[in-house]
């Protein structure tokens, strides 16, 4: 068949849907939306369409990246534009199905939005709430909108069609496009895409190899989970455009195991391609022969770094190699390899299908296009969201996310992973571009994005990452696997109130030593948290180290819970609910905690009725408070 | 187990890189990688014991002793960190009376502590064996485990 005929299906079958007499429903079916419990809102939901008779088509549709908000789904009714409702629960949706299924009321308190064609009374356009008006979405537009395991919906809204495209354009042509668009990696480096193929195209020998990095490591990050689930073919067409021009005949997937849902909807993505000759010998008449393995990652995150990568393709320790030869030279079995991410892949297909002046029309001078990110912590709109390369810091928070946790101090953010820096207040009006973030310590990264609020303390944020990167480095250069050690120790006696005078000199003297010293990303970055957090927080560490006190009250050592007699009113809650049986009290006695029994879990001021607040936490001083039990009001 | 093993060794025969694949799948069969299947896995490689021992020991996916009946895993990446993913797992340890790595003693649950899931937004996160659950919190960690017989 040809594409012609393939893309005339998909297109009248794509319409048949839209346009089709029952209703429709979209459920948001992402990894994130199970954990949320869509699934038990759908049943509920096919529950109460059988009792009501109702026919109606459901769809199971990737993550939206309004992940606030799940459970998720959306509504076409014919003739009506997709509804969005979320926060749903079972009894909602089955009240949802009555009232707008059954009696056509759309129910605009419960609606978040609407897409499509036409207008509903009360309900605003979904792309004009705050949350989404900033963002720009060139690479997640079928997220959430297509079934992800119908290779014909990805058709229907123009996907493969930069394949075909690309398949009768020169590879010099290809190579010229993706260089103007201006695409820059979106692993994390940053560099330029068309550039890197074209040291691969022009890479002696004819076997070459093309890799998919989908082995997102950074914890905190999720994008490239979300675009996997939500459209794996986009990636999967930037894969074959690539092979195609770079010359590789044989492709690998390395994706991390802890994405099963990614995996599986690559499998399937894999044999629909296979179905219509997008893949595998001749495709589509083109005389190009191009296969793809998928290889599941076993639990490293050092295998993120390239080379690390290859050597455990190769079925080895994924240890990093010292570069030259760069992988476009000499890779994955000694053969010239071209690695991206799978973001800069699904990029890539864009770029083919709609042309690099549309794609480098958006974004920044040095950074075209938009990126995604994982914006995740103590924000109020946590998501998945993609933003034009130049949108400040203080857009993302404010605008997309709607500020600071249940109106918190904004203190930091962290981009980058364990590989970026911890940024302040005051650099929050500064565009998120690549060159602005490393100037300023941090890396834009894969994309993670994690808001800290007065509440994090940043010495113990920084030790959690070297536990991380400690934990993770894979023992081959010394600076790296001595230098986290001897970091992270310092670090916990720090948190511990063990800090001594010269330890910050101490710390900046290693990170130094463990950025120049190491071979691969993961020892060259990791000490970025360290010196970003003393460049910008070296208050939070002196407060530690001088008056043995955590100014954000996290640090377990230096904290101690008390129970204000003047508050308490003896409710008995705190005291059934201690997991250790710290508290002493009765019925009307002002309880009181065993400061030795105490391990600080902060279950306490967890159920203390809000009215009456009588738990407090401290840091650096001592509260009065009477040794045993007394009756209320005795005490004062 | 001598067939299965061979079942496994031999769909991959003749295909470079095939270590790992093999080591998953053994380890999917059998729950962990019993001592005795790393000689034939190394026969079948063309590599020594030791070196197939360095390639399992390197990752942290490879276990060398049974598993729990479920495996809990609390989420610590940084998302779930910021939002009190310690106190999760502190609550876990207590709960199931085991450290994170351990089996307790019924062999009912193995406890583990995870970088990162990638369901941040509903940091943080708790997941018992393939089911995932966000937005937890101390009082529900024990509910959720406790549903698991």
């Amino acid at each position: 068949m040809t594409f012609e005929k393939i893309r005339e299906q998909a297109v009248s079958e794509w319409k048949a849907l839209q346009s089709s007499k029952k209703p429709l429903l979209l459920v948001g079916a992402g990894t994130c939306g199970g954990a949320a419990g869509v699934f038990n809102v759908l049943q509920a939901i096919e529950e109460e369409l059988a009792r009501q008779k109702v026919e109606a088509i459901i769809i199971r549709v990737g993550c939206m990246g309004l992940c606030f908000a799940e459970p998720m789904i959306g509504i076409v009714k014919p003739g009506r534009p997709q509804i969005i409702y979320g926060d749903l629960n079972p009894e909602l949706a089955t009240q949802l199905v009555k009232d707008y299924l059954v009696n056509d009321n759309p129910r605009s308190d419960l609606a978040m939005g609407y897409v499509g064609e036409g207008t509903v009374d009360g309900i605003p356009y979904l792309f004009d709430l705050p949350v989404l008006k900033p963002q720009i979405r060139l690479v997640l537009h079928n997220c959430g909108f297509i079934d992800p395991e119908k290779i014909n919906h990805y058709i229907a809204n123009g996907g493969y069609s930069g394949l075909v495209k690309a398949l009768n354009m020169s590879p010099e042509a290809i190579i010229e496009e993706i260089k103007k668009s201006g695409l820059r990696g979106r692993g994390g480096a940053g560099f330029p895409t068309g550039q890197k193929w074209d040291f691969c195209r022009k890479a002696p020998g004819n076997d070459k190899y093309i890799i998919c990095n989908a082995d997102e490591g950074d914890p905190g990050a999720f994008m490239n989970r979300s675009l996997l689930e939500g459209d794996p073919h986009s990636v999967l067409e930037g894969m074959a455009i690539g092979a195609y021009t770079i010359g590789a005949n044989h492709g690998y997937i390395y994706c991390r195991a802890e994405y099963p849902l990614a995996l599986e909807r690559l499998r399937l993505a894999l044999r629909q391609m296979e179905e219509y000759g997008f893949i595998g010998d001749n495709i589509l008449g083109s005389g190009f022969d191009f296969h793809i393995k998928i290889k599941e990652g076993a639990g490293a995150f050092v295998c993120g770094e390239e080379t690390a990568l290859m050597a455990s393709i190769e079925g080895k320790r994924g240890m990093p190699r010292a570069r030259p030869p760069f992988p476009a030279i000499s890779g994955l079995w000694g053969k010239p390899t071209n690695i991206n991410n799978v973001e800069t892949w699904a990029n890539t297909a864009r770029i083919l299908q709609k042309g690099s002046e549309w794609y480098a029309s958006y974004g920044a001078e040095k950074s075209k296009g938009t990126k995604t990110f994982a914006l995740v912590g103590k924000v109020e709109r946590t998501g998945l969201i993609e933003v034009p390369l130049g949108i400040t810091l203080r857009q993302i928070i404010y605008d997309i996310g709607g500020g600071i946790l249940k109106g918190k101090g904004f203190k930091a953010v962290q981009t980058g992973g364990p590989s970026g820096g911890c940024l302040p207040p005051s650099m929050l009006d500064s565009p998120v571009d690549y060159e602005s973030l490393a100037a300023a310590g941090s890396i834009i990264g894969s994309g993670g994005m994690i808001v800290a609020d007065e509440d994090t303390c940043m010495v113990d944020l920084t030790r959690y990452f070297l536990t991380f990167t400690q934990e993770e480095s894979c023992g081959k250069c010394p600076p790296c696997r001595v230098g986290t050690r001897q970091m992270l120790g310092i670090l916990t006696r720090i948190t511990q109130g063990e800090g001594r005078t010269g330890d910050i000199e101490q710390l900046e003297r290693i990170a130094t030593t463990v950025k120049q010293g190491s071979l691969c990303g993961l020892g060259q970055t990791a000490p970025n948290p360290v010196l970003t957090t003393i460049r910008y927080f070296r208050n939070e560490y002196e407060a530690h180290i001088n008056e043995k006190r955590c100014p954000s009250l996290a640090c377990k050592n230096l904290i101690s819970f008390y129970i204000l007699p003047e508050k308490c009113q003896g409710c008995m809650l705190c005291m059934r609910n201690c997991p250790t049986q710290a508290i002493a009290g009765g019925k009307r006695l002002v309880h009181v905690i065993d400061q030795n029994k105490c391990i600080k879990c902060g279950t306490c001021i967890d159920v203390c009725p809000p009215r009456f607040a009588a738990v407090t936490k401290v840091s650096g001083e001592q509260i009065e408070v009477p040794l045993e039990p007394v009756p209320i009001g005795s005490s004062a | 187990m001598p067939d299965e093993l061979a079942k496994i060794v031999a769909e991959y025969k003749g295909e470079r890189g095939a270590l790992i694949p093999i080591l998953q799948k053994v380890q999917e069969n059998f729950g962990y990688l019993p001592e005795e299947t790393i000689a034939e896995i190394a026969k079948s490689c063309g590599m020594s014991e030791s070196e197939v021992f360095g390639v399992a020991t390197f990752y942290a996916q490879f276990y060398f002793t049974a598993r729990g009946k479920h495996t809990v895993k609390v989420c610590l990446g940084t998302a779930c960190h910021v939002r009190g993913g310690e106190r999760i797992l502190d609550e876990v340890k207590r709960e199931l009376d085991v450290e994170s790595g351990g089996t307790t003693k019924d062999n009912k649950f193995s406890l583990e502590r995870v970088a990162c899931f990638g369901s941040c937004a509903l940091a943080p996160v708790l997941v018992v064996d393939k089911d995932v659950y966000g937005r937890m919190t101390v009082s529900k960690a024990k509910d959720t485990i406790t549903k698991y017989e």
